[in-house]
């Protein structure tokens, strides 16, 4: 069954996380980041960060740590197994540092199939902010290969 | 750091490691991103796939370690990328940024990653300023 573009404007509701340092030390060693100034928090104050610089695409994963982000898509019936990551882009507003307090608020910004519905695309958009200001946009497109795989 | 002058032409690659099944069970833990078909081949051959492939995700920070290789993060305004192709486990993506214009204070980079068969696996574009 085709997704509904009456998804358009589904709002999840807020968020709020912030990064924590251990974690990002994981996430340097897991995508070979070697740069102190992501491990070391005197390496990242003497570069001038407040803290440790959270990474260009490390927002995404804060992002995916939204409980309504696994309960929107079993409530539509889709396996995580049938979807692929189509495209990801950011906007950057303000740097962000560990310990940051930041409030992510999506929203579905788009719904479309290609190749007759085989392939089906749902754009989410989440703005990021920290006491109010805009610190980021974040634009993710998943792509649900193969719904009938699911059912 | 010091702060490099960017300039049309310029480019910048990086080999990234080879992506074994460690280094995706470590990216699912660091990531949050514990979709099974990148860590269980089980489950990915219940569902019909051969064998457990990367996350877009982990090329995509690879990418970004390039970026922040050439200039200061907070100098990065926009980074975006589209997945064109998955990454097999233990395939060895390589990262390319060419700046393709500069003007206004911007740099327009384009970004790709591809494997040694030559398969683009991602294509992007960032945006940085010149200082």
């Amino acid at each position: 069954m085709p997704l509904s573009p009456s998804l358009i404007g589904t709002r999840y509701p807020e968020f709020r996380t912030s990064a924590e340092r251990g974690r990002l030390r994981f996430f340097a060693q897991a995508t070979g980041q070697h740069d102190p100034v992501y491990t070391d928090v005197e390496a990242a104050v003497a570069a001038g960060h407040r803290d440790l610089p959270v990474p260009p695409t490390f927002l995404f994963c804060l992002e995916m740590d939204n409980p309504d982000r696994g309960k929107f898509l079993r409530d539509l019936g889709i396996d995580v197994r049938t979807i692929l990551h189509g495209g990801q882009e950011f906007a950057y507003h303000s740097p962000v540092c560990a310990g940051d307090e930041l409030t992510f608020a999506t929203e579905v910004s788009d719904v479309y199939s290609k190749k007759g519905g085989a392939l089906e695309f749902i754009v989410r958009t989440t703005r990021v902010t920290r006491a109010g200001e805009p610190v980021a946009t974040l634009t993710g497109t998943t792509v649900v290969r193969d719904p009938k795989a699911a059912r | 750091m010091t702060t490099p002058v960017l300039k049309p032409g310029d480019a910048l690659s990086l080999e990234a490691p080879k992506v074994t099944r460690t280094a995706l069970a470590l990216y699912a833990g660091a990531s949050g991103d514990h979709n099974p078909v990148h860590i269980d081949i089980d489950a990915c051959r219940a569902v019909g796939i051969d064998d457990v492939f990367a996350h877009g995700m982990l090329s995509m920070a690879y990418l970004g370690r390039l970026l922040t290789d050439w200039v200061p993060q907070d100098r990065i305004r926009e980074y975006g990328v589209r997945f064109s192709a998955i990454t097999p486990v233990n395939a060895v993506p390589v990262c390319r940024g060419t700046v393709v214009s500069v003007e206004d204070g911007l740099a327009r980079l384009d970004l790709t990653v591809s494997l040694p068969d030559g398969t683009v696996t991602l294509q992007g574009r960032a945006v940085v300023t010149t200082d």
